[in-house]
């Protein structure tokens, strides 16, 4: 029974990496090119000038595709927590379904309304109000980051809520908590910032092709420079904002951080790892070396995590099995917490249900003082509180190092762009295009950070993913994985021919 | 104002906006509908295309609908949302299966180089409009007829068959629910076209098939009505909770709300005049009575499921496991902060009036999709 149901958690979860990552794909460009195509009309509306209203239906056309496949794949992420994670469903419905909805309400029908008008509307309404709806665009899938991502965000960091007893699930106390959760906040600002960039780079490396064969030049140029100032923002903003997310996980998911960062002992003046190899046979507890190799900055992890160069950071041995003197309580005292408390909740709810209210009072009692540690007695050994270290570390520097890169690939493009030889530049054109599969790359390794970085927790300290899935034979979740797979692949090929097809064609025909 | 109102009021409410927005899609399913008439419909593919554009400027609007009902669900109803989804496993992830490819369709079909073929994507259309619809209809069904599913202490839902809910397409009233909705969303379909296209050939078969479909329609609509009269239903005793059968439960509760029995006949009513308005008096017009008529059923139906101290999910395997309206909602705080987020549905249902007012404005005609603007049509 034990080994059946863990593997129908690992096809649960490995079916919500799949269709997570493949709705990632199509995100982050609708985030960021609804924008651009706000600013491409708005040019055209203000100047009357065809050539701009050529260059925004060109990239319209590109939206478009695009956005199709992000709906195809979203509705599935949508009604996945139930039909895979139903006990999750249930225990933490009550704040988490509230983001859901409201999603639905204020983001996706401003979203399906207004993008009929930007596709069907150029002969059907009037100039100004198609420019609101192409905006309204932009707003309205930019609203549906904001919720999703509070929801995420409290995952990561549960706020404003209780657990019930009597239902033995988790409510909703403070939904202004939630939503203005400091978590949430970062993860918006920094996700949607990095579909801004994602996107710049996309017009940027589609129009350095053009430059690259010759064709549409002056379309390409009027393009290339606004997406590369948008970009260049985007992407100052994008690092500020990974600060603060980085700050964030220190300060509320300190086992991530230090996943994040192969740290295993805890101290003082931590270094940031600049560059490593993991050791992959280490685990928590032994003494062989984290890095085969590695090269590190002392004291920046610190600063990081602390705001303070000489500050202690937790390793993940220190939060595994408890470190007295940093006043640490491991994982490990907290799985004895969280057993008492689970013996406590089922003595609780039987003497409830057979009228036995003396009993029922005592076990609640002592239930009340090792709650805070209930999602631990799920845990089977202290080390199953620590995440994949090597997934998590490689996926934060891939997109760290690849973040502080295309910074300056904007500014390159844009310094070419003025002195007015931005086609001469052959390589810089080649590097524009490559960076584009760069970024997606690093958008893809940001969320394996959040996520493969929150394991084993569904929950952050609260709910393990063992606890949240569907009762369920595997081979159910078996099959749709792989029905999700082929369909999702399919779909995704369909996708990138018609969207080459048309680059082919371009913005003439 | 809202934060006064009592737990039990507020999951009413609760009941009553997750009805509307269920009744809305339902009404707003004249886009699969369409769909399923490309090809019966139509003599050539300039027509076929005119349906799609048609349809492809709401089919949005449509699935979106759909998501909110379930986010909806989500958070008024979690243990609803829970046992339905992961429960009912196989129904609801086949009913995915069709949306995800109806959501490509319309903008890959006409493209070139889009892998699979026009006449691929064409099928993909007409899958969501049937057997989506179908299993959707099956899946309401179940309000009435139960599910195989035993909750335990913690209300972790536990299923009894290995279908997964695909055995509630057996039920010959839950097939019938299906089967009615898809003829009927058909005729709803054909009722648009008649409203938004302007090309006479076209509209002059969707006026008989809007008929026609509608009398297909019929018989199951019997299925329904005479189900309701004569079945035994799951009732809950209000004393303590406890849920037993009832003969007649579902006539008592038309009979206890009156109501409900208005907005029932009232929609059926509804429908009835448009289809035949399209089809005898030469109307444009019916799609409005076709559409608002079907989503006073569909009130109509959620309300017998949910009100009257009914079990609205209801487990045919283990009868105290059965969700109602009371112990399936979210805790009193969340629905009341929801509620407030819910002021703003008038809003949104206004400016989507609006839109739709502008686009609709002007036919949709045969020169739009060959004229300047074309290439971006589907
Ligand atoms: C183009 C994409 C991109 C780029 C260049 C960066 N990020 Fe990022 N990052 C994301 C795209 C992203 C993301 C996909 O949007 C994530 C996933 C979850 C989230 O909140 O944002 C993310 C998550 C994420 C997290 C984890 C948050 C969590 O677990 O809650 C941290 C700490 C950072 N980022 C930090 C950075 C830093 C310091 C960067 C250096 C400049 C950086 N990111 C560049
Ligand atoms: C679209 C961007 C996202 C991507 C690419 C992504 C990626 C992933 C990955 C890789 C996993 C697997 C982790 C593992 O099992 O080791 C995962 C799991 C999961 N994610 Fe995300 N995620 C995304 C957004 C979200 C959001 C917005 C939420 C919630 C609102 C969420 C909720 C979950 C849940 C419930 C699981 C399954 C449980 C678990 O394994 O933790 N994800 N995701
Ligand atoms: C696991 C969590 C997620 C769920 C449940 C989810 C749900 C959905 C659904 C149902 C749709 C279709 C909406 C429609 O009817 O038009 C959709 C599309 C979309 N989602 Fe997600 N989504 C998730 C992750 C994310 C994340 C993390 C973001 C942004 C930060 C995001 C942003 C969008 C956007 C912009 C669209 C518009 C279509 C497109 O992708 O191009 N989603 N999502």
């Amino acid at each position: 029974m034990g080994e059946q149901l863990l593997t129908t958690v690992d096809w649960a979860r490995a079916q919500f990496a799949l269709t997570a990552m493949y709705h990632w794909i199509f995100v982050p460009l609708t985030l960021g090119l609804s924008f651009l195509l706000a600013f491409f009309e708005t040019i055209y509306v203000k100047t009357g000038n065809e050539e701009w209203k050529k260059i925004t239906k060109f990239w319209m056309t590109l939206f478009a595709i695009n956005f199709a496949i992000g709906v195809a794949t979203g509705i599935i992420m949508e009604f996945e927590f139930g039909t895979n994670w139903s006990n999750y469903s249930w225990m933490v419905g009550d704040i988490f379904g509230a983001p859901l909805a409201i999603e639905g309400i204020f983001a996706f029908f401003l979203e399906a309304t207004f993008f009929a008008v930007m596709f069907f509307g150029w002969n059907r309404v009037s100039k100004g109000f198609h420019l609101f709806s192409t905006w309204m665009v932009a707003v309205g899938s930019n609203l549906s980051a904001v919720w999703i991502l509070v929801a995420n965000g409290w995952m990561q960091y549960p706020v404003g809520m209780a657990f019930n007893p009597d239902t033995a699930r988790f409510e909703m106390e403070n939904i202004a908590e939630v939503i203005f959760s400091p978590v949430a906040i970062s993860k918006f600002t920094h996700t949607s910032s990095s579909g801004f960039l994602l996107a710049s780079l996309f017009v940027v490396g589609i129009s350095a092709l053009f430059l690259l064969q010759g064709r549409h030049q002056k379309m390409a140029k009027q393009s290339m420079v606004v997406a590369a100032v948008f970009g260049l923002l985007s992407s100052t903003f994008v690092g500020l904002t990974g600060d603060e997310a980085a700050y964030a996980v220190a300060q509320k998911q300190p086992m991530k951080l230090a996943a994040m960062e192969g740290l295993y002992d805890g101290e003082k003046s931590a270094p940031v790892v600049a560059f490593g190899i993991i050791n992959s046979a280490k685990q928590p507890g032994d003494d062989q070396p984290v890095f085969l190799q590695a090269v590190k900055v002392p004291g920046l992890l610190s600063l990081l995590a602390n705001r303070d160069f000489t500050s202690y950071v937790p390793g993940i041995n220190d939060l595994v099995f408890g470190n007295s003197e940093h006043n640490i309580i491991g994982a490990e005292q907290r799985i004895a917490n969280g057993k008492i408390a689970l013996t406590e909740l089922a003595r609780y709810k039987t003497a409830k249900n057979h009228g036995n209210l003396v009993e029922a009072d005592a076990a609640l009692a002592i239930f009340n003082q090792y709650k805070d540690d209930l999602g631990y007695g799920h845990l089977q050994k202290p080390a199953d509180a620590a995440p994949p270290v090597a997934t998590t570390f490689y996926s934060f520097h891939i997109m760290v190092i690849l973040g502080t890169m295309f910074p300056l690939i904007f500014l390159l493009v844009l310094f070419f762009a003025f002195k007015g030889t931005l086609e001469y530049q052959r390589w810089l054109n080649y590097l524009c295009f490559f960076s584009i599969f760069l970024g997606y790359l690093a958008q893809e390794a940001g969320w394996v950070v959040a996520e493969v970085g929150r394991q084993p927790w569904a929950i952050q300290g609260l709910l393990p993913v063992g606890v949240a899935n569907t009762n369920l034979a595997a081979a159910n979740v078996q099959t749709t994985f792989f029905i999700f797979l082929t369909l999702f692949t399919v779909l995704l090929i369909a996708e990138l021919k018609i969207m080459i097809k048309q680059i082919q064609i371009g913005p003439e025909a | 104002m809202i934060g006064n109102l009592d737990y039990s009021t507020l999951q009413q409410l609760w009941w009553l906006i997750a009805s509307l927005v269920g009744s809305i899609f339902i009404a707003l399913t004249f886009v699969q509908g369409g769909q399923t008439l490309i090809f019966t419909a139509t003599t050539n593919e300039d027509e076929k295309s005119l349906i799609i554009n048609s349809m492809g400027r709401k089919w949005e609007l449509t699935f979106t609908t759909l998501v909110l009902f379930g986010g909806a669900l989500f958070a008024a109803f979690p243990l609803f949302y829970a046992t339905s989804f992961g429960g009912a496993y196989w129904v609801w992830m086949l009913i995915l299966f069709t949306f995800i490819l109806q959501a490509v369709s319309y903008e890959y079909r006409k493209k070139p180089d889009n892998l699979l073929g026009a006449r691929t994507y064409e099928i993909f259309m007409f899958i969501n409009g049937s057997v989506g619809l179908l299993l959707i209809g099956a899946a309401v069904g179940t309000f009435f007829t139960g599910s195989q599913f035993s909750l335990n202490m913690y209300n972790h839902v536990s299923w009894e068959t290995p279908y997964r809910g695909l055995e509630a397409a057996l039920n010959p009233f839950n097939l019938g629910l299906g089967l009615f909705l898809v003829f009927l969303a058909r005729s709803l379909g054909a009722m648009y076209l008649v409203n938004n296209i302007d090309h006479e050939p076209l509209t002059n078969h969707c006026r008989k098939a809007a008929w026609i479909n509608f009398l297909w329609a019929l018989p199951f609509l019997l299925v329904i009505l005479g189900g309701f009269i004569t079945m035994e239903g799951f009732a809950v005793d209000p004393e303590n909770g406890r849920v037993f059968m009832e003969k007649g439960k579902y006539l008592h509760n038309l009979l206890a709300m009156p109501a409900v029995l208005v907005l029932l006949l009232a929609g059926l009513g509804s429908v009835i005049y448009g289809v035949a308005a399209t089809r005898f008096l030469g109307k444009d017009s019916g799609i409005w009575f076709g559409g608002i008529g079907t989503a006073l059923v569909g009130l109509a139906i959620f309300s017998l499921a949910g009100y009257n101290h009914t079990a609205f999910y209801p487990s045919v395997a283990d009868l105290q496991s059965s969700l109602t309206i009371y112990n399936a909602s979210s805790s009193k705080y969340t629905l009341t902060a929801m509620s407030y987020v819910a002021l703003a549905v008038p809003f949104v249902m206004a400016y989507i009036a609006y839109v739709w007012k502008q686009m609709d404005a002007k036919k949709l005609t045969l020169a739009e999709l060959t004229g300047e603007e074309a290439k971006e049509m589907y």
